[in-house]
């Protein structure tokens, strides 16, 4: 157990970000009134927000071993653990988390009118799946939080989807739960050979590499999914056009980065030389999926479709990182998590406020609107600009740290993955230029209103932070990041020698 | 003899014949019902008092001990599950209510002393006494066209056929051992596994409750009989005979022990086969029963996982999941008996829109099929995840894979019935309304399956405190 740090603060703060979410939604069944619901909810996820604050004043940004750590028995028989515990990596996608749910409320606040009540549950539980998922480290812990998740997300886009709801819903369901079925295999074959689920005790044991060859099979099609990777993508846009606004925020910032996470946490450390065999494959994926995704995105009509698959290019930045395996890389990929979360998080929020107005996602419904909407513009363009990694804002730190990165690992590999920046820009100017400038521009539509400039703004001063100063983020994930790359060199280093 | 040990026994006789002397005159219908809900809830708790109770009666044929007393409870509890869910008994003509809730007692009865039989022959009687009352409650039904007699036929038939084999391996095993109770069986055994004989004998023996268990090639009555009875019927065969079932699945595995390579072997195919079949079978399907029916074909696939490996922790994770699947396939079917208004068969496109119709009920039957497809934190992912690692825990890798793999298919129809209860459009279809009485048991199953899988340490632990005594 000298992994793991015990709780710094007198009270079990993560249990508390887990369980207060779901408290809340169980009341939600005792209140009548809509909008009392609404608010109940507002306040709720504030509160979580609020009291997820401590976990970065008081982070230690000197150690790589799990912080805020609690720890007991849940089912002996199986030697399962209630183990949580947070290291750099995941304490900013625990933070993201429980920035985007009061964020996801607002935005729906006016766009989901029927069965408000239930909606709202659903969110709550998205928060708590999602909280637990970043902090578990019991596998089966883990595993549970990570299949639980799909359920609220399923009715998100079941009930209150647009029209193709029912297909999009269904495809997104068996898709990521296809992958998973092999990740329970492989999680109870770990446990027979190390005779644990503990994540930090499975790190330390050493399997062979047949074991690992198998095991990272089973992972890299579980997390490939979620990413989701070239060419297991095809769920994502669908599911990302039908599902509600709030629903398309949290699929983008939180569940596509469970996959990268599960690399992360996973495959790396704990098969580190299956990781290493397989990184020229997962690498030629990451790079195909940077110029595939740029590549369709180029051609779409559909604002959010357009969006989706940006975001399975922003992801491949983030694989690409994460399989360079050294220390520029793994950094850029951490925080490209993030800015992905941030920015494609925004986008779709806008996207949402122009279609509540026009009841149209298609670009030429609402192109030529400068001069109607100036302030939608400006965040809307401001988001573009990061998410085409324009320099100042979030991206450009992130998707730097892996260009770096790659070009330190092997030239070829850093200039096949250029063409994807200059893919981005071109298909972000392309939206940028035809909705604000692109025609005569509906006059019916009415600004940003106070609501919707209180829940972007965060966001929009999240790009600049990250894209002007990055270094309060990246000095958490320092000592994380290191120490992840000697797991994986020392692991291959044995391998070079045998 | 000490009667304290009977005590559950003797009181769903006295149920039973309550309901003869019911049976005799004009009863009134609802009178009927409140008695065998209450006379179902006492029998709760007396099971649940005699749960501790250990000893033997009837000449040592009959044994009570923790693990047979699990089995009672899950028993007594399924059957006020039942009468509960059922409680309007829509498809069941008034005049022969005394009489269903007689059959119904009876049965319970005989899986009662199924469940504690250690000879061969009381094993037999105690069988015949359920199959015989099944027999007669599959065919009591207010529908005329819907092939109950069909049903009730293939049930009798498949069944005797099934006896017959049972009955011929039992002739095997007193051949080979000269005795008939087990623990004289079990004394013998470890020397003569290394003869086919002995392993044949064991099998036949086993084919009796993998008729019960629907497990393939023995699930030929299962849609049918699903079909053509009664839906509280059906929900009664779909679950008890099936406790009762793993329970001897158990005991006769403990029977064999890790030395029988060639049985563990046979286990692994039909395992392998019946959750194939099933899941392949279930996603063609359009009437919500016959779906239901070849699922189950598929979890007694799944329970088997926990039978081959004869080991505690693999005994202890099938009595979970079974235990886990009497309350989720119970919640379907309380879905399934609220829709149905007048009593008949309920398609999957019945559901439609159900969530607007009743979302209580959309809400049940979407964490019922979640649970079914092992989705957790329900008890139907603890229990497969359970299965699963008792299983590869014994090298079953193959076997596990392709239950990963069909866990993955199922999810298509699970998904499906939860897709027409909250993607669909109600259309014309009418509210479903539920008495007060069906809104706590619609909370109750939705409570005890997430509880059972978030925090199995209790139940799971006692499974393993149970299984410890029929391990060799």
């Amino acid at each position: 157990m000298d992994f793991l740090i015990p709780n710094q603060l007198n009270y079990p703060i993560l249990s508390t970000l887990i369980f207060l979410p779901l408290t809340g939604a169980f009341v939600l069944f005792l209140i009548r009134d809509e909008t009392a619901a609404k608010i109940w909810t507002l306040v709720v996820s504030l509160v979580v927000f609020a009291l997820s604050l401590p976990l970065y004043f008081n982070f230690d940004p000197a150690t790589y071993k799990y912080q805020f750590a609690e720890h007991s028995p849940w089912i002996p028989a199986f030697n399962i653990n209630y183990t949580l515990g947070i290291d750099g990596i995941s304490l900013f996608l625990v933070l993201l988390s429980t920035l985007l749910i009061p964020i996801c409320i607002l935005a729906s606040w006016k766009y989901i009118e029927k069965r408000v009540k239930e909606f709202l549950f659903c969110l709550l539980l998205m928060e708590t799946a999602c909280v637990g998922v970043f902090s578990a480290l019991d596998f089966v812990l883990f595993y549970i939080f990570w299949e639980a998740m799909l359920v609220p997300m399923y009715l998100l886009i079941a009930v209150w989807g647009g029209p193709e709801k029912v297909y999009a819903s269904f495809k997104f369901f068996l898709y990521t739960m296809a992958g998973s079925v092999f990740l329970m295999v492989a999680m109870i074959a770990l446990y027979l050979t190390a005779g644990t689920f503990s994540i930090p005790e499975l790190m330390t044991h050493t399997y062979s590499f047949k074991f690992q060859f198998w095991i990272f099979l089973a992972f890299g099609i579980a997390f490939a999914i979620k990413v989701p990777m070239a060419p297991f993508h095809t769920w994502l846009p669908a599911a990302h056009v039908e599902a509600p606004t709030a629903g398309s925020v949290l699929l983008a910032s939180i569940l596509l980065k469970m996959g990268t996470y599960g690399f992360v946490r996973f495959c790396l450390p704990i098969t580190p030389q299956a990781s290493v065999y397989f990184a020229p494959y997962v690498l030629f994926m990451s790079i195909i999926s940077i110029i595939y995704g740029g590549y369709v995105a180029l051609g779409q009509t559909d604002m959010k479709r357009l969006i989706a698959y940006s975001s399975v290019a922003h992801m491949g930045f983030v694989t690409l990182g994460t399989f360079l395996f050294n220390k520029h890389g793994l950094e850029g990929a951490v925080i490209q998590m993030i800015n992905h979360g941030i920015t494609t998080g925004a986008l779709f929020l806008c996207v949402g406020i122009i279609y509540e107005r026009s009841h149209s996602r298609l670009i030429k419904d609402n192109s030529g609107i400068s001069k109607i909407m100036p302030v939608y513009i400006g965040f809307f363009g401001f988001f573009c600009l990061s998410s085409m990694a324009f320099p100042g804002t979030n991206s450009f730190v992130g998707e730097l740290l892996v260009l770096i990165g790659a070009f330190t690992d092997n030239r070829l590999i850093g200039a096949l993955s250029i063409p994807g920046v200059v893919l981005a820009a071109a298909y972000m100017l392309r939206l940028l230029q035809k909705i604000a400038w692109g025609g005569k521009g509906n006059s019916h539509l009415s600004d940003m209103n106070l609501r919707e400039i209180v829940y972007l703004a965060p966001l929009a001063v999240f790009v600049l932070w990250i894209g002007f100063a990055p270094a309060p983020f990246l000095d958490m994930i320092h000592a994380t990041v290191n120490h992840l790359v000697e797991q994986v060199q020392a692991a291959d280093a044995v391998a070079l020698v045998r | 003899m000490d009667y304290k040990l009977f005590l559950p026994e003797i009181y769903l006789l006295l149920t039973a014949l309550v309901f003869f002397c019911q049976s005799l005159w004009k009863s009134s219908a609802r009178l009927n019902q409140e008695i065998a809900l209450i006379l179902s809830g006492i029998g709760i708790i007396i099971t649940f008092y005699s749960i501790n109770l250990s000893g033997e009666i009837f000449y040592r044929s009959y044994r009570i001990d923790l693990f047979s007393q699990v089995f009672k409870c899950l028993i007594s509890l399924g059957l006020f599950l039942v009468i509960m869910l059922g409680r309007k008994l829509k498809s069941i003509e008034d005049k022969y209510q005394p009489e269903f809730f007689m059959f119904l007692s009876i049965s319970s009865l005989g899986l009662m002393m199924m469940v504690s039989s250690v000879e061969l022959l009381t094993l037999f009687i105690a069988m015949e006494l359920s199959s015989y009352s099944l027999y007669i409650l599959i065919p009591i039904r207010k529908e005329i066209n819907v092939g109950k007699m069909e049903a009730a036929i293939k049930y009798i038939l498949f069944g005797a056929a099934a006896t017959g084999i049972m009955l011929f391996g039992m002739s095997y095993i007193f051949g080979m051992t000269q005795s008939t109770y087990l623990a004289d069986i079990l004394k013998k055994m470890p020397e003569l596994l290394s003869q086919p004989v002995a392993v044949i004998g064991l099998f036949f023996i086993m084919c009796g409750f993998f008729f019960k268990l629907a497990v393939v090639p023995f699930h030929f009555w299962t849609p049918d009989v699903y079909e053509g009875a009664a839906n509280i019927t059906v929900s009664f065969i779909a679950t008890m005979p099936k406790l009762a079932a793993v329970a001897l699945l158990l005991r006769f595995a403990g029977l064999a022990g890790a030395g029988a390579a060639d049985l563990i072997q046979v286990l692994v195919l039909l395992a392998a086969v019946s959750m194939t079949f099933g899941n392949l079978a279930a996603l063609v399907q359009k009437d919500l029963k016959r779906l239901l029916a070849y699922s189950s074909i598929a979890h007694a696939g799944y329970v088997m996982l926990g039978a081959l490996t004869m080991n505690t922790i693999g005994f202890a994770a099938a009595v979970y999941h079974i235990t886990g699947y009497l309350l989720m396939n119970l919640a379907c079917f309380l879905v399934l008996c609220s829709v149905s208004r007048d009593g008949e068969n309920v398609s999957v496109s019945d559901l439609s829109g159900l969530y607007r119709r009743s979302p209580l009920l959309a809400l049940t039957l979407a964490v019922g099929a979640f649970a079914l497809a092992g989705i957790p934190p329900t008890a139907g992912f603890t229990g497969k995840f359970f299965l699963f690692t008792a299983a590869l825990s014994r090298g079953h890798l193959a076997l596990v894979i392709i239950a990963a793999v069909n866990t993955a298919v199922s999810i298509f129809y699970y998904l499906n019935i939860v897709r027409f209860a909250y993607g669909k459009d109600p259309g014309e279809l009418p509210e479903v309304p539920l008495s007060f009485s069906n809104r706590l048991l619609n909370y109750g199953l939705i409570t005890a399956i997430i509880l059972m899988g978030a925090l199995p340490t209790l139940f799971i632990e006692l499974a393993k405190t149970a299984c410890e005594t029929i391990i060799t």
